[in-house]
């Protein structure tokens, strides 16, 4: 479960009287269990590309398929972690953990007290169960979006620059709890994500994009070991696929400097 | 998880400007009472010294004799008036809430309709729009003539200007909801039921809660304004009487009557409003004092 096919994808969004192309014919497979990840200079149509997986867009022309299946909209089997951490803040860390589980939709699904228990367990808020969102660091409050989308335990991962907000030390912390997860879940990841390390740190594959109009320039098969370490990043084989990437989404963003992007 | 990794702002703020001993909290009580006592000593001056004349504004000290009277019947001193106070009180109380009852829960009811529909929005919203212009008070003609003298056109009157500021904040609250969170409760899959209830309504509620603050005080004005010309009891129809009967130690008294009882009502729905709204104060200004 959690297979991704995406064929011959255009998205055009029509602004007034003009019309921005955000992706132009884009082919990508997303294997099972494998995390692919979207880089890119701004403008290049990397969250249209989620979006359009996670069900919030449909496609000018071509196909999405999630496991052979036209995606209709948004579902509970592809569990989307925005940038904008979408924690409910009226609600305790622990009822945003149990608010999906808690729908109609999920009734039944699983044993909704011992879910909670677990996730909380698993990121490290227990003590924090009764807090209110307002009341976490960042990087709590997105390992508790992390956890309240773990709970209805989607196919697919769907992340959104998710540690964009969070400073440099607690996002690499994070970049290693996302992995530890996946490396006990074994979940479909696709995370858009502007910085070029995490988006190689993470990824079985990382997908390259371009802009104006947004397409796919490169997938990059990163062949390096699992599980992943942090001084992995200080070697050779991470520094040559980072220089890579940097070339040409740096080429990229100097030619754009001069088009006004829109994401 | 280290200790320091969390500094929640309930066990951090609140000491900020939280009275700590005697000497603070008397100077907390000082801080409410310098400005209402220095009105009232000025006022009883003016009085006194004859700068004003007593039976055209009368001290406070004559007021607070009176409004004694107004309550109790004991000393006979508001003449016609004695004893009658609780009677009107009550009178003007339960048609505040009658009226604010209606017109809230229709603001209310409309709201998200509004708010979240583009065809409700084409249908209703001019139309409302251009309504809440027209000054309630301007409706007291037709109301008296559709309604008669009584309840009636007062309940009517003041429903309808409850009715504007809890519609429109209603609205307003929906249209402002943060578009992550909805995204996120349809991804997980929420219905429509369930994203009115457990999402847009909640997200909405502090923007609900303070127009329905603001109906309770349209409530108090219109109530006076009913009572002044469609009703024959109430603390309205006692200032208006007592004017024409030039008893102003009587319409003091009831103004401050209609003040205090406005008050109580707006402290009311303060304090639902906490309880219901813990969580949004924390980030805010008024959450540190």
């Amino acid at each position: 479960m959690g297979r991704i096919d995406m064929t011959s994808v255009t998205k055009r969004f029509e602004t007034g009287d003009s019309v921005v192309t955000a992706l132009d014919d884009v082919n990508l497979v997303v294997q099972e269990k494998e995390i692919v990840t979207l880089v890119g200079a701004s403008g290049c149509g990397k969250s249209t590309l989620l979006n359009l997986i996670a069900g919030f867009e449909t496609p000018t022309a071509g196909q999405v398929l999630v496991d052979g299946r036209i995606i209709s909209g948004p579902g509970p089997d592809r569990g989307v972690v925005f940038q904008q951490t979408a924690l409910f803040p009226w609600l305790s860390v622990e009822d945003n953990i149990a608010f999906g589980l808690s729908l109609r939709a999920n009734r039944g699904k699983a044993d909704r007290q011992q879910v909670v228990e677990r996730m909380l367990q698993r990121t490290g808020l227990s003590a924090f169960r009764e807090r209110r969102p307002a009341e976490l660091s960042g990087g709590m409050r997105q390992r508790a979006a992390i956890a309240s989308v773990l709970a209805i335990n989607p196919s697919t991962l769907l992340m959104d620059e998710p540690f964009g907000a969070l400073d440099s030390l607690t996002r690499s912390i994070m970049q290693d709890f996302l992995l530890e997860i996946w490396e006990e879940q074994r979940k479909t990841v696709v995370l858009v994500t502007h910085d070029i390390d995490e988006a190689i740190y993470l990824a079985d594959k990382t997908v390259v994009m371009t802009a104006h109009p947004g397409r796919i320039f490169e997938v990059i098969e990163v062949n390096l070991p699992r599980p992943r370490r942090y001084d992995m990043r200080s070697e050779a084989p991470f520094i040559a696929l980072r220089d890579h990437v940097t070339r040409i989404v740096r080429t990229e963003a100097l030619e754009g400097a001069a088009i006004p992007a829109v994401d | 998880m280290t200790s320091h990794q969390t500094r929640p702002a309930e066990t951090r703020l609140p000491t900020v400007g939280k009275p700590r001993d005697l000497r603070s909290r008397a100077s907390v009580v000082l801080q409410y009472a310098i400005f209402p006592v220095a009105i009232l000593a000025l006022w009883e001056i003016c009085s006194a010294i004859g700068f004003v004349r007593r039976n055209v504004f009368p001290p406070p000290s004559e007021v607070v004799s009176v409004w004694y009277d107004l309550v109790t019947g004991a000393t006979d001193l508001a003449g016609r008036y004695s004893g009658t106070w609780l009677d009107h009180a009550w009178a003007s109380t339960w048609r505040v809430f009658a009226g604010f009852g209606w017109g809230v829960t229709l603001g209310i009811f409309l709201g998200p309709l509004i708010g979240l529909s583009r065809v409700t929005e084409r249908v209703l919203d001019p139309t409302i729009q251009m309504m809440r212009n027209i000054p309630v008070t301007a409706w007291v003609p037709l109301s008296l003539v559709f309604f008669g003298i009584g309840n009636a056109p007062a309940v009517f009157l003041i429903g309808l200007g409850a009715f504007f500021p809890a519609a429109i904040n209603t609205t307003h609250g929906v249209r402002q909801i943060n578009i992550t969170l909805y995204k996120a409760a349809r991804m997980m899959g929420a219905d429509e039921r369930e994203l009115l209830s457990r999402v847009i309504l909640p997200a909405a509620l502090p923007s609900i809660l303070n127009g329905v603050r603001q109906s309770m005080g349209i409530a108090w004005v219109l109530v006076v304004v009913a009572e002044i010309l469609a009703v024959r009891s109430g603390l309205g129809y006692l200032l208006n009487d007592a004017y024409l009967f030039y008893r102003n130690d009587v319409v003091i008294a009831a103004m401050l009557s209609i003040g205090l009882l406005g008050f109580l009502s707006d402290q009311l729905v303060v304090f639902f409003r906490d309880i219901l709204l813990t969580w949004n104060k924390r980030e805010t200004f008024d959450g540190q004092n």
